[in-house]
């Protein structure tokens, strides 16, 4: 299992009883509540974070890309990939991913994770995502066309970085006569891709499909919606007429490691509470635009009764919605987790809400130090062991 | 047969299954339906009253827009051009020499759309609060930010009537349609938002009688829309039905239907 370090970059000095006089901290959250001072020592924290992971050993960092909102700072992921891009020295770079759909050029999509790419020495991991509904409505882009326009900026990207240039590519949505990129990427055929999704059926196809065997990531879900969604994963690629590798499949969740269980719970829980309530929480029709979501997809949603509960810190710890509690509570979840859902990639959002810099430093240190390294020797230990008992009976 | 007796159809027009009620009797008067549909208008024991109102006077159609109600929505359908060309055909399938076309909302949109194309099969039109035309500068609700305690209060201006909407509880049936019709709502107006940038060059094309209708309160399309529309239509009349809002036909339909009527009679006069 590779280890990632996630960051939101959420505008954390918020003033929280201003926020809460309006529905959601997007879109319509007026920015005369962001000051750009504060908004300048946070880049600084946050990004020390993302080099401070590499220093850690994590195998990854991970950023995103969200409009106009005070839930994260990165409007655009390719500013901080490209500051990661020198400033970290070995681990991967995953954006995570980039809205493609919302660019009416997705070619300067193609072109920038292509710079990232080589700057990188092949360090980069390319998302592709739709955006959250919210974008629809903060950028403009029609979201009945998302579907459509995701796939064929998608094949648009791949197209641009695998075939030899210039060419014509036509679709219903883009037409663009030279399609000849410089530079091309570092990686060949292309950086990984990675499919960041909270659920659907219609990605799991996409990005299980045999042409494509793209990592498919698990974010902000309960537990068991993780191992339902990535055993769905699994059952599509045998569907598809192969086995899924564990490479292939990833979940992002929120993790807090205190001292002892009663501390992580304590210290965790404003910071937990300020990213549920002050910073995601939406209203449907922000959230779900029309067509964004298909008809039946949406018959299905609603079917399923109260979809807007904002779950206590006590409930998302029972749920798997976060990873909360001493080291040893930490590294033994974890290590549950893992055997039951099994997936390659773990992706530990360890700044969340309204957490401040030192206590994302202190939950970092105690993540690697006492989780991630001890797990990464119980797995060595675990293949030493299961070669040892092969050994015999050859 | 009386005025509020419904028949329902089912034919198939450009590889789609178009429905449409039809009642009343006199000449005939095409309904073009708003982004709520056409299904609700026939829900109830009785159709919704500005069309039992209407049928006193005309044989009205009502069809249901391609891509509004349960069904899928057609491949051809992509932009609010798609929508007037396919009515456009669908008014010369249907041979009755002029018809008086009568569009709500996005529907008014679409009729504006059909008659700068073409009016051969158009005797009169009349657009209430229509969608289509590009002001800058007018400061607009946006209908997708909307719960649905918005909706009643922005739309309706009479409290019995927004009272009975917030009371109606939708069958799965008339949820699935509310989500399909808000989904084709999208694909048609979300970008660039309720209107055709170059609408505004043509209008001037519209050579057959043609009244617009506004509420006196309407956040959705606020009045200088309907003047913005008046002004552009050669010899177009303006009138304002008090006490409504963007949905001015269900919240005064005895008023609404009147001024349809009038016009319609004063021309024929």
């Amino acid at each position: 299992m590779k280890y990632y370090f996630m960051t939101l970059m959420p505008y954390a000095a918020i003033d929280q009883a201003e926020r809460l006089k309006y529905d959601s901290a997007w879109v319509t959250l007026p920015n005369s509540l962001y000051d750009p001072k504060e908004g300048a020592r946070l880049y600084q924290e946050y990004i020390d974070d993302l080099v401070r992971a590499d220093q850690l050993g994590f195998d990854g960092v991970c950023v995103n890309e969200h409009h106009q909102t005070a839930y994260g700072m990165m409007p655009s992921p390719i500013v901080i990939a490209s500051i990661l891009a020198r400033e970290t020295k070995n681990c991967k770079i995953a954006i995570l991913g980039s809205a493609i759909p919302l660019r009416d050029h997705p070619l300067t999509l193609a072109e920038e994770h292509a710079m990232i790419d080589t700057i990188s020495k092949g360090r980069l991991i390319t998302g592709m995502v739709r955006g959250i509904g919210a974008e629809y409505h903060a950028f403009g882009t029609n979201p009945a066309k998302s579907h459509e326009r995701f796939h064929e900026a998608h094949d648009l990207i791949i197209k641009a970085w695998t075939q030899p240039g210039p060419f014509h590519y036509e679709s219903k949505h883009y037409d663009f006569k030279y399609v000849n990129i410089w530079p091309t990427p570092y990686q060949k055929p292309h950086p990984p891709i990675w499919i960041p999704s909270q659920g659907s059926q219609e990605t799991i196809e996409f990005a299980s499909h045999p042409d494509h065997k793209y990592t498919y990531l698990q974010t902000f879900s309960p537990a068991v919606q993780v191992k339902k969604f990535l055993d769905a994963y699994r059952q599509q690629a045998e569907t598809y007429g192969y086995e899924a590798d564990d490479s292939q499949l990833g979940w992002s969740v929120p993790v807090y490691v205190g001292e002892t269980d009663e501390q992580a719970i304590k210290e965790a829980r404003p910071h937990f509470d300020a990213f549920r309530t002050i910073f995601a929480k939406m209203p449907m029709p922000m959230l779900l635009p029309p067509g964004y979501t298909s008809v039946n997809s949406l018959m299905r949603l609603m079917g399923r009764g109260n979809v807007s509960h904002t779950p206590t810190l006590e409930e998302a710890i029972k749920d798997g919605i976060i990873i909360c509690g001493s080291a040893d509570t930490v590294r033994e979840k974890l290590a549950e987790h893992h055997d039951n859902i099994r997936f390659g990639h773990f992706l530990a959002n360890l700044q969340f809400g309204t957490m401040p810099a030192e206590m994302t430093k202190a939950n970092m240190h105690r993540f690697a130090e006492q989780v991630m390294e001890p797990l990464r020797a119980r797995k060595e230990t675990k293949q030493k062991t299961k070669q040892d008992n092969l050994a015999p009976v050859a | 047969m009386s005025t509020s007796q419904v028949t329902v159809k089912e034919e198939t027009h450009k590889g789609y299954a178009l429905t449409t009620w039809e009642l009343g009797a006199g000449p005939p008067l095409l309904f073009l339906h708003g982004a709520g549909g056409a299904a609700n208008m026939f829900a109830g024991e009785q159709p919704a009253a500005f069309l039992i109102e209407l049928a006193k006077s005309f044989r009205v159609i009502v069809p249901e827009h391609p891509g509004f109600g349960v069904k899928e929505r057609p491949d051809w359908l992509d932009n609010i051009h798609d929508m007037a060309y396919f009515y456009l055909d669908y008014l010369k399938g249907l041979d009755l020499g002029g018809v008086h076309v009568v569009g709500q909302s996005l529907g008014g949109w679409i009729a504006l759309e059909m008659a700068v194309r073409d009016t051969s099969d158009i005797a009169s039109l009349t657009v209430a609060g229509a969608a289509g035309l590009r002001l800058k500068g007018i400061k607009k609700e946006d209908i997708f930010l909307w719960t649905r305690d918005d909706f009643v209060r922005h739309m309706f201006r009479n409290p019995e009537v927004a009272k009975a909407f917030a009371a109606h509880e939708p069958s799965p049936d008339q949820l699935k349609a509310m989500l399909r019709n808000n989904e084709t709502l999208a694909l048609l107006a979300w970008e660039p938002r309720m209107y055709d940038p170059n609408l505004d060059k043509w209008l001037h094309r519209i050579d057959v009688p043609t009244h617009v209708i506004w509420a006196d309160d309407d956040v959705v399309m606020p009045r200088p829309y309907g003047e913005g529309i008046t002004a552009l239509v050669k010899g177009a009349k303006f009138s304002v039905v008090p006490k409504t809002g963007h949905l001015l036909h269900l919240d005064e339909p005895q008023a609404f239907s009147q001024a349809v009527q009038s016009f319609i009679m004063e021309q024929a006069a």
